[in-house]
């Protein structure tokens, strides 16, 4: 149950994009395309729950130990999650080359993510243990690729549209995240 | 030295140095050799990525040329210099290429051709079809929602007056608004051809007349003068692009002015 709570609470209520605003760079940068935008959620998801593993191994074992987490947890997350998004993106290319043609572009993109580091910190803030962690990322994650294939849907429509024209582009893309942030409030209260 | 700042910039050094070797170690493991040709085609390649060669991109070009044997005269914006430059590199005959320009074979805008119906809905030409075969009264032509225009890469089309026109020196041929035109009338033609029939519809006269004042009405006065490079499919004279046809007769006798220079 409170496995349930909070897959619930890191998708829905406390949607990454939506209420907590991380991420919002690949959110705006990647959803003109459905496909695109499969992609790199795909990746993100990935990433995730790749970085939250190692990220908890790190300030457990390396920088709890000598008292460091207070002060370097950032930067050391930064650097080590570069480092493995590469490290993936090697991997990836030798033992799974169809995986890395549907993922592989996106790969790069994510290592300046500010979603994946804030899973990261949040973690950490949280206290949770290292499957929990594991899991408050991929459903964060998921969370993530939720909010975007939406949004994307919502943009390839309005593409479609004829919207005053101060409105077009950009503009109306903005306005439409805004009233889905809005949407996503509407699922606070659900969890505490 | 204030002990924080010294451990603070070892720490970080030293995790910055292990990844560094760990990603130098696994790169040099794990890295795949590529064939350095696929390098060197892609140097040949403009890099656009259109997409009009079939490939996914310029890369993915070069590495079907090298690797699975594909022609070398696929790319439309780079043209015969590039085909040339490939052919030589990689030791081969090269492949003649005849640059291409896409042609709206239609000319009949909002003064010339009436509106049946007053479509107000989604921007778009595929939409505007399905909707009661669309909304202009010719069957056949342009319907001006530029859809076609959207999809071009280069932005070599133009939709004014309710009517595509597509601009030859920007047209790279890379054939991605051909399918996108739920009417299939923009063609490939050749670039150096001058003298085009800008209609496409197969109606008798009367029928053209009607809905169009300058379609193409089945004269035949074109075919007369244009020594074998104009045909008649139909109702719809067709310009036959393999026979030269240099002589500017056929655009002075149409009555209609269907035939034009582009």
């Amino acid at each position: 149950m409170e496995y349930l709570l909070l897959i619930i609470s890191a998708i829905l209520v406390n949607n990454f994009v939506l209420s907590r605003f991380l991420g919002i760079c690949p959110f705006l940068g990647v959803s003109k395309k459905i496909s695109t935008a499969l992609g790199m959620s795909g990746a993100v998801i990935f990433v995730i729950a790749i970085a939250s593993a190692v990220t908890w191994c790190l300030q457990k074992y390396l920088l709890e130990p000598f008292g460091l987490e207070k002060f370097l947890q950032t930067l050391s997350f930064i650097l080590v999650i570069a480092a493995l998004v590469q490290l993936i993106d090697l991997v990836m290319k030798r033992f799974a080359p169809p995986l890395h043609a549907a993922l592989g572009i996106f790969l790069p993109l994510i290592t300046t993510n500010c979603a994946v580091l804030g899973v990261a910190v949040l973690n950490m803030k949280e206290g949770y243990g290292f499957i929990k962690s594991v899991l408050f990322g991929t459903s964060a994650a998921v969370g993530f690729a939720f909010a975007l294939l939406i949004f994307t849907g919502l943009r390839e429509k309005i593409e479609r549209a004829d919207p005053p024209r101060c409105f077009r582009g950009v503009a109306i893309s903005l306005v439409t995240a805004g009233l889905l942030s809005l949407a996503f409030m509407g699922f606070s209260g659900l969890v505490k | 030295m204030d002990p924080i700042i010294l451990q603070s910039t070892l720490w970080i050094g030293g995790i910055g140095l292990f990844s560094a070797v760990a990603l130098a170690v696994a790169d040099k493991y794990l890295s795949i050799p590529e064939d350095p040709r696929v390098g060197s085609v892609l140097a040949l390649l403009p890099g656009i990525n259109c997409g009009g060669c079939g490939y996914a991109g310029c890369a993915d070009y070069a590495r079907g040329i090298v690797l699975h044997g594909a022609e070398g005269n696929l790319c439309a914006p780079g043209g015969a210099a590039c085909a040339h430059a490939i052919a030589s590199f990689l030791g081969v005959a090269p492949v003649e290429v005849e640059k291409r320009t896409a042609l709206v074979l239609c000319c009949g805008d909002d003064t010339e051709t009436i509106r049946r119906s007053a479509y107000n809905g989604i921007n778009e030409c595929a939409a505007a079809q399905a909707t009661a075969g669309g909304d202009k009264g010719c069957t056949y032509g342009c319907l001006g929602y530029g859809t076609c225009a959207r999809i071009c890469p280069v932005s070599a089309i133009t939709v004014a007056n309710g009517l595509a026109r597509v601009d030859k020196s920007l047209c790279i041929a890379c054939g991605k608004c051909i399918p996108a035109c739920p009417r299939k009338i923009i063609k490939f033609v050749p670039a150096a051809a001058t003298v085009h029939v800008l209609c496409c519809s197969k109606d008798k006269g009367p029928a053209v007349k009607k809905v169009c004042g300058t379609g193409c009405i089945a004269c035949r006065m074109c075919t007369k003068v244009a020594d074998g490079a104009i045909n008649m499919d139909g109702f719809l004279a067709v310009v036959d692009y393999s026979k030269p046809l240099t002589s500017e007769k056929p655009i002075e006798v149409c009555p209609t002015h269907c035939i034009r220079k582009a």
